[in-house]
């Protein structure tokens, strides 16, 4: 199997042109928050929790505008309050707040997606040139979480517009991995040692971007989260002049939301998760000889695992909702992180596939 | 588990409410404080967290299972901090007593958990979705509109509405008709079938570990094994596995060969064998990484692969002994290999030759050998050799990979020759003795495994991901329509219709399905 060396570089020059697009982005959004008018988000949240959904109680004569049958983004943004007089733009809350600040946003978001497409397209052609799934090692591998994050964001935009600025706490954890890509763990375009050879590599480790960059939006969300509840609570308290980083709690979205995105990204991610150690397992049953053995990456697989079922646990009882939950979540993807950096390039094991020498 | 919150959504849960701890003496109050105590959801959170720091250091330090080199190694280098470490079980965390106590701990705490909670479900399946609220305009959603229709009729068109719901129909005191309507039972349902799919899931594993054996053996090309205890090299069995009753099936190792791509990454490592079942008959297969040789419960791996160098001796006592061979046991990625080859029949001495093995030998100009890569294109082997008493019989074990160092510094073993060779290439001994290195076999190391547990493993996960998807996806819901007669009475008849939802406060969504619901009830017509 040859690698075609012309494709490996238009890949790598993708790849390095997307970071580049991001960190565009990365500037617009800062733009946006930076034009945004503070405590807006106080102001949206303020709407009464009942006229959530139709304000129908007045009567037979007043018909909501927008037709129930709606799609799920303008359903949404009808939770947070909007949905009474039928806004007609989507970001019709932007129009009101100012210009510059929707301008830069309208911005990012191309940005980003211009980003993403040269991002799929560097990894398509990475895999084209080696003939075979493209994450092999970690170069390989953080590319494609930091395109999975990229892309978990803007699906969770479409359902929720109005987070678009929070587009920069996204884009600087994926700028970072990617930069990390692109240097330390830059490993040349070539074919996979026999043990990979296996059509599990694309099961078990698809499914291991998928839930790594998913828990990665879902630990942003989280950090957000704890800002704006310590914000939350040192405001009313009168607690005088407030430092950075809790003074980004003014801009951040209602605590309740940011729960709620770090919420539904891990029930998207955790079942992922536990399907790829379940790959993962069945790959091991076949290639070593048991499902099971504590290599160090699959027990930092299962501390990853507990500490995520932990999260979702400690959601539904008392006394451990909220800030506890969010620390939890934290704990999580610091697990991931140390499954991925420490185990693949300083502990030994099973999974030495890291391609750094 | 605790239920706290508002009460309307704790309604919709099934979860049992947690009693707080009676107070008073007597041991069965005791018991039962401290049972409710370790099936709280607080304590499994707790026994969670244990169990994930639990497994850190098994990951960090050395494990006897994983690599029981390291854990000599890491013994001698911390010869203080090592048997403290020792007597905590920490070189073996996953079998250590403090371990299973945590994961046992945890698993009675879902049990017991987990039985009232399917006793509150099975009671909330069969029972009827619960009246309306007094006003269903304080809920998390409502609306309110007046429909043409007499109340029984929009009633029909409402349970029409909500199919798929379960419904059920009630005539209040105050003369108004109900519709009382309930959504996502499979949300608890999937929420148990994931924690008894775990329960299992940890039976099959322990099935495994009692029932199962793995047992390992390095075969030269044309050499065979059988399976029994005996044949192999290194053997491991649960305690209810039984050493006698191994399935019978024997292999013969034909030919091992190993391919490489043209930058001289390996592409594949494949050894031909032929075996033979139960039933006698002699089969081929091509044994290869990622698939492995099924019979019947037991699986042959191929697990790593080598080189072994051949040699031909001939003694002044008119001995020849030709074609010898060891396999040689691998260093570093490019296959440098050390071994020895041990000749205990040589008159009028024993002979002992110690080595290095390089497929493709690099000289780094001091006569020191290493290999370049993998693939065989320059073999040549770089050897002690020595005479006198290998020590075989002294009842000291002694590495089939290694000249005994004790004899040697005992002296009864001489070091009297040293030489670096090239297939066809001999060394003499001051004796007469010759020596020829003839080229090298290939070796590959095998491993047979039986799990009775793996299947029931399987069969459990698949019902887990199945219960975890549906008690993250379904929304647990409750819709509401009360009807009441118009009070203007002069047209055509008309009533007055309230809507009510309630949802779980994790369903995202259900405004638009509650608006939709709305909607559809108020398009919908009389026929």
């Amino acid at each position: 199997m040859a690698v075609n060396a012309g494709l490996a570089q238009l890949s790598d020059t993708l790849f390095t042109t997307s970071i580049a697009l991001y960190s565009l982005a990365l500037v617009s959004y800062c733009g946006e928050y930076a034009f945004g008018r503070r405590g807006r988000v106080a102001e949206t949240a303020a709407v009464p929790a009942t006229a959530k959904v139709l304000v129908g109680a007045g009567g037979p004569e007043v018909a909501p505008s927008a037709p129930p049958t709606s799609s799920a983004p303008s359903a949404v943004s009808g939770e947070a309050g909007d949905g009474a007089a039928g806004s007609p733009e989507k970001f019709g809350r932007d129009a009101v707040v100012n210009r510059p600040a929707q301008r830069f946003g309208r911005l990012a978001v191309l940005l980003t997606l211009l980003g993403a497409a040269g991002h799929l397209t560097s990894i398509v052609l990475r895999g084209t040139a080696v003939d075979r799934i493209p994450w092999g090692n970690m170069y390989e591998f953080s590319s494609a979480v930091g395109f999975v994050a990229v892309a978990a964001f803007c699906v969770v935009l479409a359902r929720q517009p109005r987070i678009r600025y929070l587009g920069m706490f996204v884009m600087l954890p994926v700028i970072l991995l990617m930069f990390l890509a692109g240097t330390v763990l830059y490993a040349k375009a070539a074919p996979l040692v026999p043990a990979l050879r296996s059509y599990w590599l694309a099961i078990h480790v698809t499914a291991a971007i998928t839930a790594t960059g998913t828990f990665l939006v879902s630990f942003v969300a989280s950090v957000l989260y704890l800002i704006r509840e310590r914000y939350d609570r040192l405001v009313p308290a009168g607690a005088g002049t407030i430092r950075f980083p809790v003074s980004l709690g003014s801009r951040l979205p209602e605590s309740r939301l940011l729960d709620q995105v770090a919420y539904r990204t891990v029930a998207f991610g955790f079942p992922v998760w536990t399907f790829g150690i379940a790959a993962g397992a069945m790959w091991a049953e076949a290639a070593w000889g048991r499902y099971w053995g504590w290599d160090p990456k699959e027990t930092w697989a299962f501390i990853a695992w507990v500490i995520y079922a932990a999260y979702l646990h400690a959601r539904s009882t008392a006394g451990w909702r909220g800030r506890k939950a969010a620390w939890i979540n934290l704990l999580g993807y610091g697990a991931m992180t140390f499954n991925f950096f420490v185990v693949n390039i300083v502990v030994a094991g099973l999974h030495s596939y890291a391609g750094l020498s | 588990m605790t239920a706290t919150g508002e009460v309307e959504q704790t309604a919709l849960s099934t979860q049992p409410v947690e009693r707080a701890p009676r107070s008073g003496g007597g041991p069965v109050v005791a018991a039962r404080n401290a049972w409710r105590r370790l099936t709280s959801m607080r304590t499994a959170l707790v026994l969670l967290f244990l169990l994930a720091l639990a497994a850190i250091p098994g990951s960090l330090l050395p494990q006897r299972r994983l690599n029981p080199a390291k854990v000599v190694q890491y013994r001698a280098e911390h010869p203080k901090l090592a048997p403290i470490l020792n007597r905590f079980g920490l070189f073996d965390v996953f079998a250590s007593p403090w371990f299973a106590a945590i994961y046992l701990l945890l698993f009675i705490s879902l049990i017991g958990c987990l039985v009232p909670r399917v006793r509150l479900h099975l009671r909330a399946l069969r029972r009827a979705p619960p009246s309306a609220p007094r006003h269903l305009d304080r809920l998390p959603h409502s609306a309110r509109y007046e429909l043409d229709g007499a109340p029984d009729a929009v009633a029909t068109r409402a349970r029409e509405v909500l199919r798929g719901w379960r419904v059920v129909r009630r005539e209040e005191s105050s003369g108004a008709v109900a519709v009382s309507a309930e959504k996502g039972y499979l949300r608890e349902t999937g929420n148990i079938v994931f924690h008894v799919s775990l329960t299992l899931l940890l039976a099959g594993v322990a099935i495994g570990k009692l029932w199962g054996y793995t047992g390992g053996v390095v075969l030269e090309e044309g050499r065979g094994f059988c399976n029994t205890v005996l044949s192999y090299d290194q053997f491991s069995a649960g305690p209810l596995a039984g050493s006698g009753g191994l399935t019978p099936f024997c292999a013969d190792l034909g030919k091992f060969t190993a391919t490489y791509d043209p930058d001289g990454t390996a592409a594949n490592f494949r050894a031909d064998i032929t075996y033979t079942g139960q039933d006698g008959v002699e089969r081929p297969y091509a044994l290869q990484v990622n698939s492995p040789l099924r019979l019947q419960g037991d699986r042959l791996y191929l697990i790593s692969h080598g080189f072994s160098p051949k040699f031909t001796v001939r003694t002044p006592a008119g001995q020849t002994f030709r074609g010898i061979s060891a396999p040689f046991l691998p260093q570093d990625g490019n296959l440098t290999s050390e071994g020895a080859v041990k000749l205990p029949d040589a008159l009028p001495r024993q002979i002992g030759i110690e080595g290095l093995f390089a497929p493709t030998a690099v000289d780094a100009g001091d006569g020191i050998i290493s290999s370049g890569s993998p693939q065989p294109l320059n073999p040549a082997v770089a050897i002690f050799v020595y005479r006198g008493e290998l020590g075989l019989d002294t009842g000291r074990p002694q590495s089939v990979y290694a000249i005994d160092p004790a004899q040697v510094a005992s002296g009864a073993l001489q070091r009297v020759a040293a030489a670096n060779l090239k297939p066809g290439g001999s060394v003499k001994l001051d004796d007469g003795t010759s020596i020829t290195f003839d080229g090298y076999l290939q070796w590959a190391s095998f491993q047979v495994a039986r799990d009775p547990g793996q299947r029931l493993v399987l069969v459990a996960f698949a019902f887990l991901l199945l219960g975890l998807l549906l008690s993250l996806s379904v929304r647990r819901r409750r819709f509401w329509v009360r009807l009441t007669p118009s009070a203007a009475d002069d047209g055509p008849r008309r009533t007055v219709v309230e809507f009510g939802g309630l949802a779980r406060s994790e369903a995202g969504g259900f405004a638009d399905e509650f608006a939709r619901l709305v909607h559809r009830l108020r398009e919908s017509r009389k026929d």
